[in-house]
C-alpha cells in the first residue's frame, strides 16, 4: 500500500501525515505527548466504542484544505476522522481546556473518591485524568449516588458506584461472547451496568472486561485487596493455551503471582499478541494460573505512563479545601492527593519520588 | 380566519373512517403523485414548498430528502417520528387522533418520493389508543388499494408498520429512535454517519415528524409554489401550535404564521387571553427545550418590533433576547407562576430523561436539578446561580445529542431573563416559600437601544 494517499493534519501546530479514515485521536497518538487528548471511553480494539465520555473534545479550527471553515462545536476526537489540511487545537485551545476541566468535574461528581480502598488505584485512568486535567476541589455539595456491590460470578466484582459508564465492558462482552447478558439498565445518572438478574458471566473471555475498565468498577475478585498495584512487579510471561494467545503480564511479589492481566500498550489498551490479533486472554489464564510454574517468564514489563510506579506527581500536591465529609455522610476520604502518605497498605517511609527508577516490590520488601 | 390545511376537515363527522375521508377528497395526492409524477418530481415539489421540519429543528424537508443516499440494491426507509414527548407539545397526537388518514396519505406519498417500501411509524408508548386508530387506518388503506403491492398500478410497493415506544423521551431523537426501532437500547448514535447514509439497519433513512409528513398532502395537492405563498419569508405553510398553561382556551391551533404572538394569546380565535384576567408573565413558545421569554420580550423583539408566530420572528435576537419556534409547544405562564420552580420542574424532566451516555448531560442534568430544588426551597446560595450558569455552559454543545442543549437552554434563559427572581429566592428564603415574586417588571416596556 505504498501508493496510499496520506492526509496532512496539524494538531497543536505539529503536522503529521495519516491515511484516510484515521481519527484525530489516532493522529494525535502518532504525535504523542501532551498533544494527545485523554480518552476514557474510546478503545481502539472495541468496535463502536468512543464518543461518550467527552474528555477527548478538541477544537477544529480549520475543517480541511477544501473547506477551511472551522467546526462550530468542539468535536470528540476519537470519533472524528481527519480531512486533508485539517487544523486541530487541543492544549492550545482555552475552550478545549475549559470544557475538559468541566468534563472531569462531571465525571468525578458522583465518583466515590475511594482510591485508598480501590484495587485500581495506581493504574486508574480517572485518577490520571483528574491529576492532569482537572481542577482542585469539587463544587458538588450533594450526596453522591451509590450502588450496592454486585458479584458477577466467581471472578468479577462490579462496584457500580465507581463506574463512569464508558460502555467498554459492554462492547467487550458483546464482541467477545456469543450471548449478550451484560449491558446497561436504566438511564441518565441512574443508569447502571448490569447483567440480567445478576447472572454469572460464564463466558470464557469475560474476564477481559476487567482490563478494559478504566476505573475500579470491575475488579478481579482473585486479587481483591491482596496487594497494591505499585508493590507488585509486572513481568511478561506466556504459556501454551488452546483458548487464547496465552501471552500475559504477571504481577509478582517475590515468587508469588498476585494477578494475571493482558498486556497493555502505552494508551492502556490491550496489545496485539504475536499472532497479530488483539491479545485478549481467557479466564483460565487470568484467574486460575497463579503458580509461577504455570508460566514461562520472558522478562520485566516496561512500566508505562499509566503506572503510578513511574510517576512522582502524587507527591507534594496541596490537598484541596473540601466539602467531602459533608457529601460523604461524614466520612472523610483517606486519599485525595497524596496516596503515599495516607494509604494504609503503603510504607510511607519509602518516598517513591526519590527513587531514581521505577519502584519495584523489592524496594518494599527490604 | 387563517388558512387551514391540516385540520380544515378534522371535525367533519366520521373523518377518522376511510369512507368519509375519501369522500372529502382524501388520497387525491397519492393518485396525483403515483400517476402523474416521478419520485424526483415529488421531492422537487416539497423543496419548492419551503416546508421546514415540524419536529423541532426546522430543517427544510425537501433538502433533507434530497440528501438520502441511493446505493444500488440497498432498501431505503422512511420513519415517521410520532414519539412526541416534549413537555407542552401535543399537536401530533391531535392530528393522529382526529384525522389519521391524513398522516397515512402523507406517508404513502413521501415513501414514494424516497423509495421506501417499508415505512415505520414510531409512536410514543403512552399513546396506546392511537396505535389502534392508526392500525385501523392502515388496514383501511390496504383494503382500498392505497398500500400493498403495485399501488395504483404504478409498480410501487409500500407497507406501513406501527411500532410503539416504551416511554423514553430520548427515543424522539432520531438516531435513538432508530436504535429503539431496531430493538436496542434507545441511545442516540454518534454522528456521522447520518441517517440519510446509514440509518435503520444501516440503510439510508429519513426521519420526519408527523406534522411534516402530513403537510406533504396539501403540498402535492396544491403544488409547492402555492403552498409557499402561505405564510411569510422562510416560514411557509401552516403550523400546528399546541397551546397550554394559564390561558382560557388551551388546545391545538393551526396558524398560517402571519399572526402576532399577541394576537395568538389574546384573540378569541386562539388562546382567548390569560385565565382569570391575570397578567402575562412569561412564555415558552416552542416546547420545553426552547428558551423562556419574559412578557416584554415575547410580544416585542429587542428592537421594539412586533413579534410574530413564525420561525424567523420567534428567533429574532438569538438566544440573548429571542427564542425558537421549536415543536410548537406554546406554554403560557401568568403572574402567579414562579420561574424558579418552573425551571426546576424542567430540569427534573431532563435529568430523568437523559440517556446517560455522555458525562456532561448525565451528570450535569442531575446537578442542575439538585441546585434548582435547593433554590426553590429557599436553601440556595447566591453562588448557586452562577454555578448553574456554569454547569449549563459546560453541557451545551459538548454532548452527543441535542438533549444536552435542550436541558441547558431553559436554565440559561431563566437565569438570563429572571435573575432577580432567583436572587430574591436566596435573599428572602422564607418569603419565597409563602408567596411568589409576581409579575415584577417582566412586562415593562423595554428601552429600545438607539440605532437598533
Ligand atoms: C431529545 C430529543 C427529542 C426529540 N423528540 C422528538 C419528537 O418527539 N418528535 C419529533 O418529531 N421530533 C423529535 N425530535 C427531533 C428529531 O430528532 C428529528 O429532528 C425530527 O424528527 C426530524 O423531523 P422533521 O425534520 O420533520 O422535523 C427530538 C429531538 C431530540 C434531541
Ligand atoms: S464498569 Fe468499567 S468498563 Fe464498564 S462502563 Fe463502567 S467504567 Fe466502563
Ligand atoms: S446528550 Fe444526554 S441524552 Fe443525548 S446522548 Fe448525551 S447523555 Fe444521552
Ligand atoms: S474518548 Fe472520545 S469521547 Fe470518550
Amino acid at each position: 500500500m505504498s501508493d496510499e494517499i496520506l492526509l496532512k493534519v496539524t494538531i497543536d501546530n505539529i503536522t503529521v501525515e495519516v491515511p484516510a479514515g484515521t481519527t484525530i485521536l489516532q493522529a494525535a497518538r502518532k504525535i504523542g505527548g501532551d498533544v494527545t487528548p485523554p480518552a476514557m471511553c474510546y478503545y481502539s480494539k472495541l468496535q463502536g466504542s468512543g464518543g461518550k465520555c467527552r474528555t477527548c473534545l478538541v477544537e477544529v479550527s480549520k475543517g480541511s484544505e477544501k473547506d477551511p471553515r472551522p467546526m462550530p462545536k468542539l468535536v470528540a476526537s476519537c470519533r472524528t476522522t481527519v480531512m486533508d489540511g485539517m487544523e486541530v487545537k487541543n492544549i492550545t485551545s482555552p475552550r478545549v481546556l475549559e470544557a475538559r476541566a468541566g468534563v472531569v468535574e462531571f465525571l468525578l461528581l458522583n465518583h466515590p473518591l475511594d482510591c485508598p480502598i480501590c484495587d485500581q488505584a495506581g493504574e486508574c485512568h480517572l485518577q490520571d485524568l483528574s491529576y492532569e486535567h482537572g481542577k482542585q476541589g469539587s463544587r458538588y455539595e450533594f450526596q453522591k449516588r451509590t450502588f450496592k456491590k454486585v458479584d458477577l460470578g466467581d471472578y468479577i466484582q462490579l462496584h457500580m458506584t465507581r463506574c463512569i459508564l464508558c460502555y467498554r465492558c459492554v462492547f467487550t462482552a458483546d464482541q467477545l461472547s456469543p450471548k449478550r447478558e451484560h449491558g446497561v439498565l436504566d438511564r441518565g445518572d441512574h443508569a447502571q451496568i448490569a447483567t440480567f438478574i445478576q447472572k454469572n458471566l460464564h463466558n470464557e473471555f469475560i474476564g477481559n472486561v476487567i482490563d478494559v475498565c478504566p476505573v475500579g468498577a470491575l475488579t478481579d475478585k482473585t486479587f481483591r485487596f491482596k496487594n497494591r498495584v505499585w508493590f507488585t512487579k509486572p513481568v511478561n510471561a506466556h504459556r501454551h493455551c488452546d483458548k487464547c494467545c496465552g501471552e500475559v503480564q504477571l504481577w509478582l511479589r517475590g515468587d508469588e503471582v498476585f494477578r494475571v492481566t493482558a498486556r497493555k500498550d502505552e494508551w492502556g489498551e490491550i496489545k496485539e499478541a504475536s499472532n497479530g490479533k488483539t491479545g485478549w486472554i481467557c479466564n483460565e489464564c487470568r484467574f486460575e494460573k497463579k503458580n509461577l510454574a504455570d508460566w514461562i517468564i520472558e522478562g520485566p514489563t516496561n512500566v508505562n505512563r499509566h503506572s503510578v510506579i513511574s510517576q512522582n506527581k502524587y507527591v507534594g500536591l496541596v490537598k484541596p479545601t473540601e466539602t467531602f465529609p459533608k457529601i460523604m455522610k461524614g466520612r472523610n476520604p483517606k486519599l485525595l492527593m497524596d496516596i503515599h502518605s495516607v494509604s494504609e497498605v503503603n510504607k510511607p517511609n519509602i518516598h517513591l519520588s526519590q527513587l531514581e527508577r521505577p519502584a519495584h516490590s523489592t524496594d518494599f520488601n527490604q | 380566519m387563517g388558512v387551514k390545511l391540516l385540520l380544515a376537515k378534522a371535525h367533519v363527522e366520521g373523518i377518522k373512517n376511510y369512507d368519509v375521508y375519501r369522500r372529502e377528497g382524501g388520497y387525491q395526492s397519492v393518485e396525483k403523485a403515483l400517476k402523474t409524477m416521478t419520485p424526483e418530481a415529488v421531492v422537487e415539489e416539497v423543496k419548492k414548498s419551503g416546508l421546514r421540519g415540524r419536529g423541532g429543528a426546522g430543517f427544510p424537508t425537501g433538502m433533507k430528502w434530497s440528501f438520502i443516499a441511493k446505493p444500488e440494491g440497498v432498501p431505503r426507509h422512511l420513519v415517521c417520528n410520532a414519539d412526541e414527548s416534549e413537555p407542552g407539545t401535543f399537536k401530533d397526537r391531535y392530528l393522529m387522533e382526529h384525522i389519521p388518514h391524513l398522516l397515512i396519505e402523507g406517508l404513502i406519498v413521501s415513501s414514494y418520493a424516497l423509495g421506501s417500501n417499508d415505512t415505520y411509524i414510531y409512536i410514543r408508548g403512552e399513546y396506546a389508543w392511537i396505535v389502534d386508530i392508526l392500525e385501523k387506518a392502515i388496514a383501511e388503506a390496504h383494503q382500498n388499494g392505497w398500500l400493498g403491492k403495485n399501488i395504483l398500478g404504478s409498480g410501487f410497493d409500500c407497507n406501513i408498520h406501527v411500532q410503539r415506544g416504551a416511554g423514553a423521551y430520548i427515543c424522539g431523537e432520531e438516531t435513538a429512535l432508530l436504535e429503539s426501532l431496531e430493538g436496542k437500547r434507545g441511545n442516540p448514535r454518534i454522528k456521522p454517519p447520518f441517517p440519510a447514509v446509514k440509518g435503520l439497519w444501516e440503510r439510508p433513512t429519513v426521519v420526519n415528524n408527523v406534522e411534516s409528513l402530513a403537510a406533504v398532502v396539501p403540498i402535492i395537492n396544491m403544488g409547492g409554489e402555492e403552498y409557499a405563498k402561505i405564510g411569510v419569508g422562510r416560514s411557509t405553510g401552516t403550523k400546528l401550535i399546541s397551546a397550554c398553561g394559564n390561558i382560557n382556551k388551551p388546545g391545538v391551533y393551526e396558524i398560517d404564521m402571519t399572526i402576532s404572538v399577541e394576537e395568538f394569546i389574546y384573540s378569541d380565535e386562539y388562546c382567548g387571553g390569560i385565565k382569570n384576567g391575570k397578567r402575562l408573565k412569561a412564555c415558552i413558545p416552542g416546547g420545553s427545550s426552547v428558551p423562556i421569554l419574559p412578557a416584554n420580550l415575547l410580544l416585542k423583539t429587542a428592537k421594539g418590533e412586533t413579534r410574530y408566530m413564525n420561525y424567523e420572528s420567534l428567533s429574532d435576537g438569538g438566544f440573548a433576547t429571542g427564542s425558537m419556534m421549536g415543536s410548537g409547544g406554546f406554554i403560557v405562564l401568568d403572574e402567579d407562576q414562579c420561574i424558579v420552580k418552573h425551571t426546576y420542574t424542567l430540569a427534573r424532566f431532563y435529568r430523568h430523561e437523559s440517556c446517560g451516555q455522555c458525562s456532561p448531560c448525565r451528570e450535569g442534568t442531575g446537578w442542575m436539578e439538585k441546585l434548582l430544588l435547593r433554590l426553590d426551597k429557599g436553601e440556595g446560595k447566591m453562588s448557586d446561580i452562577d454555578l448553574l450558569w456554569e454547569i449549563q455552559s459546560k453541557i451545551e454543545g459538548n454532548t452527543i445529542c441535542p438533549l444536552g442543549d435542550a436541558a441547558a437552554w431553559p436554565v440559561a434563559a431563566a437565569i438570563r431573563h429572571f435573575r432577580d427572581e432567583f436572587e430574591w429566592h436566596v435573599l428572602h428564603p422564607h418569603e419565597a416559600q409563602v408567596r411568589n415574586f409576581g409579575l415584577a417588571h417582566y412586562a415593562d416596556p423595554l428601552q429600545v437601544p438607539a440605532g437598533a
